[in-house]
């Protein structure tokens, strides 16, 4: 569970968000809202990539603050923008790359490379360059690089922003198989009409917190 | 950027630090000759040998010769001042020793991956450990440029284009200024994208 206890973050003088308090509990939670609402600053406070100005996040009692490297371990974030989170040349050797920072044997690593390309259709590109890749492949190598490193909960923020409706579908498919629990910041609510619970966000606060069925259609209402 | 290519050969087999050793090696000898006919000799046989072992390594020969293109310019002045000034024994000299010299360093970047490449770097930079160094760090800064050169030319060649679109295809600073915000903007993102998958730059 990731616990939110009167979390507020700003960057200097500028304030993005404002006195949280949730738990997150559901496998499926989406995150809405307009730009500059202060969505992705609370996605990079779920896995300690940001810590709270005030307040605590806490991932199954680990304090973001204090125990970020073990945090980070159970809590995995798909990036907007594959090609700033893919950091090595090679297909599988980005895949890899994560796992060697966990500190895995070889033939482990080995193990889940091969496995994760093969859930997605990634295994015949193993020696690709990266930088050749598809936009939607890219994707999908950011999120295989992230799920061989088994999180048990997965952050996405704005996964489908940058892609076709081809790709689109693929990575909605993607999250939609996963094991994992998923947080997903998006503007694409076609994604995310079949999650548990939706956060609307606005000025750093959450004024929507509700199913899909109820959120999504005030959310429309709301931006109208 | 030419990328690794597969195999299985024994160019392919041997270790990445005997490669890049042999390299120095062939680096140094090459320009440590004093005398002309034997400097010339030796820098015809690395050429032979570098095209011999991509012949063994199964690496197709426009690929090495891809590898000349970008210095095609630099070698073809550097030949005809050596001619102008020395000779046709300097000039061959000089063309012969520089492009194999890269063909060789080709060599092993097509026949080794660059994780591989990386770790022997990182082996062999760890006798500088005590003085401070950080072998862990310096591999991956060799990593992310091997893995950014291209996406800077493709931000570069974006940016160019919308500029053109502008008129502004002249202009040095309409092309360098958002070049230099995208990388910035960028490389934010790639710090944090290297901290969630729990790189720890102490560990290696």
């Amino acid at each position: 569970m990731i616990e939110i206890r009167h979390v507020g973050h700003a960057f200097g003088e500028r304030t993005v968000l404002r006195d949280l308090s949730l738990d997150l509990t559901e496998r499926r939670i989406a995150v809405v809202g307009g730009n500059g609402s202060g969505k992705s600053t609370f996605a990079r406070l779920l896995n300690g990539l940001l810590v709270p100005t005030h307040g605590t996040v806490r991932v199954d009692g680990l304090d973001t603050r204090r125990e970020g490297k073990a945090v980070r371990r159970k809590v995995g974030f798909v990036f907007q923008n594959p090609d700033n989170q893919i950091v090595l040349p090679v297909v599988s050797e980005d895949l890899a790359f994560g796992l060697k920072n966990l500190g895995l044997p070889k033939d482990e690593i080995a193990r889940r490379t091969d496995e994760a390309l093969r859930r997605y259709d990634l295994h015949d590109l193993r020696d690709h360059p990266a930088h050749l890749l598809s936009g939607g492949q890219k994707q999908l190598l950011a999120l295989a690089g992230v799920l061989a490193m088994a999180p048990d909960v997965i952050v996405f923020d704005e996964p489908t922003t940058l892609l076709d409706l081809r790709n689109k579908r693929r990575i909605a498919q993607a999250i939609d198989g996963l094991a994992q629990r998923a947080i997903v910041v998006s503007h694409d609510l076609a994604l995310l009409e079949h999650f548990d619970r939706v956060l609307v966000f606005e000025d750093g606060r959450v004024v929507i917190d509700d199913r899909p069925a109820v959120a999504l259609p005030a959310y429309v209402a709301m931006m109208s | 950027m030419i990328p690794y290519v597969p195999g299985e050969s024994p160019v392919h087999r041997c270790p990445p630090g005997a490669k890049i050793l042999v390299l120095i090696a062939a680096g140094t000898a090459l320009f440590a000759l004093p005398r002309l006919d034997v400097a010339v000799f030796m820098a015809l046989a690395a050429l032979g040998l570098a095209g011999l072992l991509s012949r063994v390594a199964g690496i197709p020969t426009r690929l090495m010769l891809a590898q000349l293109r970008p210095l095609a310019w630099i070698l073809a002045v550097l030949v005809l001042v050596q001619l102008a000034l020395d000779g046709w024994l300097a000039g061959l000299l000089v063309a012969a020793r520089l492009a194999a010299l890269v063909l060789l360093a080709g060599l092993v970047t097509l026949t080794t991956r660059s994780s591989d490449l990386i770790e022997a770097l990182q082996r062999g930079l760890a006798w500088l450990k005590p003085l401070g160094a950080n072998p862990a760090k310096a591999g991956l800064a060799i990593a992310l440029t091997l893995r950014f050169i291209p996406v800077l030319a493709a931000i570069t060649a974006e940016v160019r284009e919308a500029q053109r679109a502008r008129g502004l295809e002249r202009s040095l600073v309409a092309l360098t200024v958002p070049v230099v915000v995208r990388m910035l903007k960028m490389s934010d993102d790639i710090a944090a994208a290297i901290d969630a998958r729990s790189y720890d730059p102490d560990r290696g």
